[in-house]
């Protein structure tokens, strides 16, 4: 695996990364990345995958002019991943740079 | 730069692995409530804890959204009421108990600890009047944990403190034996207590600490389950080096919510608490990791061994992830919270005996052990005494959490439900121990050289 997501530390306290587990299929991306920028959500980065037969999306977001509190986005992607038939999460991008970085 | 590969490590923690931080501890200062009427005491008690931590349960939910990473308790500790209610005119220090358990419900937090004498050299008035009271603060609230500490390593053991721990052990059991004997759930007797522990039952805010502070409490044994499976066949060297790598990123974790909660809730950060807390929940258990390492059931030949390396590892991989480590820091074996451990002792491969061993090498102690109803005080001071020598020994700290279960006998179970979950009742040693806890006295402070 190649693909890197990528964040400069200096930008980093408005950066999430937003996952997406499930069944691949026609309108993922579009889907999700609607809701994004209706909600002035900027996408940095996208890398998908298959991992163990699940297809796998990651995407860096930049929520610093996002329209919404992070709830209301949170529940947005959560209501569309149910609606698609996928898992979306998002979280602060710190979560995996405190875990995986030093 | 993140790979996808360890986005999904991350997720596939929390999500199949059961990674969560288990406690958010706000620990706040009370030593400014003290008054000689214990109404306004209490008042000030209940005001004070009800004001500083009023966005406790809030912040920790936002930074649960946020991150992502469950976290399971929001919890409370205070100075120990022993040393606030020392000033008040009252020999019955349950009211205390009954705001405690007021402001905690009033905030949301399912437990607050407290409810706590420090006794290992001796009893002041207000400790005695504490201890007495046990017994019906546990019987009437819900929330309230209580503790004691009967010995240290400097000190020695208090064995009056021990011998009166274990009438209260039981007397606590009767009050609440309509629910299986649940108050001797919330109490624990210590040896070596620290004073920064996030973890209920023990928890209380040390008069050390500053006023208000934020401690936090890690878990994750299916994490550490999981990499134990990865490396079957490797030796020991790896099985640790493993070990201390995940260690290290589930400490990161309740790194990185102390720093956020410090930050939200504008109070310092204390400590971040190394334990590998096991739950009821499958996949969630010690007891599993110790066989995931190859041994046929918990409890067996080499299970001592085995939780020795665990806790090293993990105390060496957490100590590099964390600014500040305290608390208790060290593998949990709780007898009723740990699906596996339940298992052994079901089959026969856990005994006491056993576990007393196990807790040479990690914390906390025997802990959530349920014994027959009709086990004496003396047997379970007995106990006691045998767990705080183990500690004051070895310099560490040690625990006795025991419910002599009223109306049951060995084999069978109580049930708490919850965090607390069910226990079958074990087997104790049935030759009598009452002339040596019944001498009195302290047992002295052992010699800190000649150390084998």
């Amino acid at each position: 695996m190649t693909q890197k997501i990528i964040s400069k530390e200096d930008e980093s306290g408005n950066k999430v990364i937003i996952t997406v587990l499930g069944q691949d299929k026609v309108g993922i991306i579009s889907g999700i990345s609607s809701i994004l920028a209706e909600n002035g959500v900027n996408i940095l980065d996208i890398s998908q995958t298959i991992l163990q037969d699940i297809f796998t999306m990651v995407m860096l977001c930049d929520i610093s002019k996002s329209s919404v509190q992070f709830g209301a986005l949170k529940a947005g992607l959560e209501g569309k991943g149910e609606e698609l038939g996928v898992q979306i999460q998002i979280q602060h991008e710190d979560v995996f740079k405190f875990m995986h970085r030093i | 730069m993140l790979s996808v590969q360890e986005i999904m490590e991350t997720i596939r923690m929390v999500q199949h692995e059961n990674l969560d931080i288990r406690t958010i501890t706000m620990g706040i200062s009370l030593r400014d409530c003290c008054h000689s009427d214990y109404r306004v005491a209490g008042q000030q008690i209940y005001d004070k804890i009800t004001k500083v931590a009023a966005n406790l349960v809030r912040t920790g939910e936002d930074i649960e959204k946020e991150y992502g990473i469950p976290i399971v308790n929001k919890r409370i500790s205070v100075t120990p009421i022993s040393v606030i209610a020392e000033s008040s005119k009252t020999d019955n220090f349950v009211h205390f108990a009954e705001v405690m358990d007021k402001a905690a419900a009033e905030v949301g937090v399912n437990f607050i600890g407290g409810f706590s004498a420090l006794v290992h050299k001796g009893f002041t008035s207000g400790d005695i009047r504490l201890i007495r009271s046990i017994p019906q603060a546990l019987a009437v609230t819900e929330r309230v944990c209580s503790s004691v500490n009967v010995a240290t390593t400097k000190a020695g053991i208090n064995m009056d403190a021990v011998y009166q721990m274990g009438r209260i052990i039981k007397e606590a059991a009767e009050l609440t034996a309509d629910r299986d004997g649940l108050g001797c759930a919330k109490l624990v007797v210590f040896a070596n207590v620290p004073e920064d522990n996030p973890f209920m039952a023990g928890a209380f805010h040390g008069v050390g600490e500053p006023e208000c502070v934020i401690n936090v409490g890690v878990s994750g044994p299916g994490v550490v389950k999981n990499t134990v499976d990865k490396v079957k066949d490797a030796d020991f060297g790896t099985l640790a080096e493993m070990i201390k790598r995940t260690a290290f990123k589930i400490t990161r974790m309740g790194e990185l919510v102390g720093r956020a909660a410090s930050q939200k809730l504008g109070v310092p950060f204390g400590i971040v608490d190394l334990s590998l807390a096991p739950t009821p929940a499958i996949g969630d258990s010690v007891a599993d990791i110790l066989e995931g390492m190859g041994l046929e059931r918990c409890g067996t030949h080499g299970t001592t061994a085995a939780l020795a390396l665990l806790n090293d590892a993990v105390k060496k991989g957490g100590a590099m992830a964390s600014s500040y480590v305290g608390g208790l820091s060290g593998a949990f074996i709780p007898v009723s919270e740990d699906a596996g451990m339940i298992r052994a002792v079901e089959e026969g491969a856990l005994s006491l005996e056993k576990l007393e061993a196990m807790t040479c090498v990690c914390s906390v102690g025997l802990d959530m052990i349920a014994v027959p109803g009709d086990t004496s005080a003396e047997t379970i001071a007995a106990i006691i005494a045998d767990e705080a020598a183990i500690g004051v020994v070895n310099q560490k700290t040690t625990a006795v959490r025991i419910i002599p279960a009223p109306g049951k006998r060995e084999g069978d179970y109580v049930e708490f439900g919850g965090l607390l979950g069910h226990a079958p009742v074990m087997q104790v040693n049935k030759y009598s121990s009452n002339e040596f806890v019944k001498r009195g006295g302290r047992i002295p402070a052992p010699i800190q050289s000649l150390r084998n």
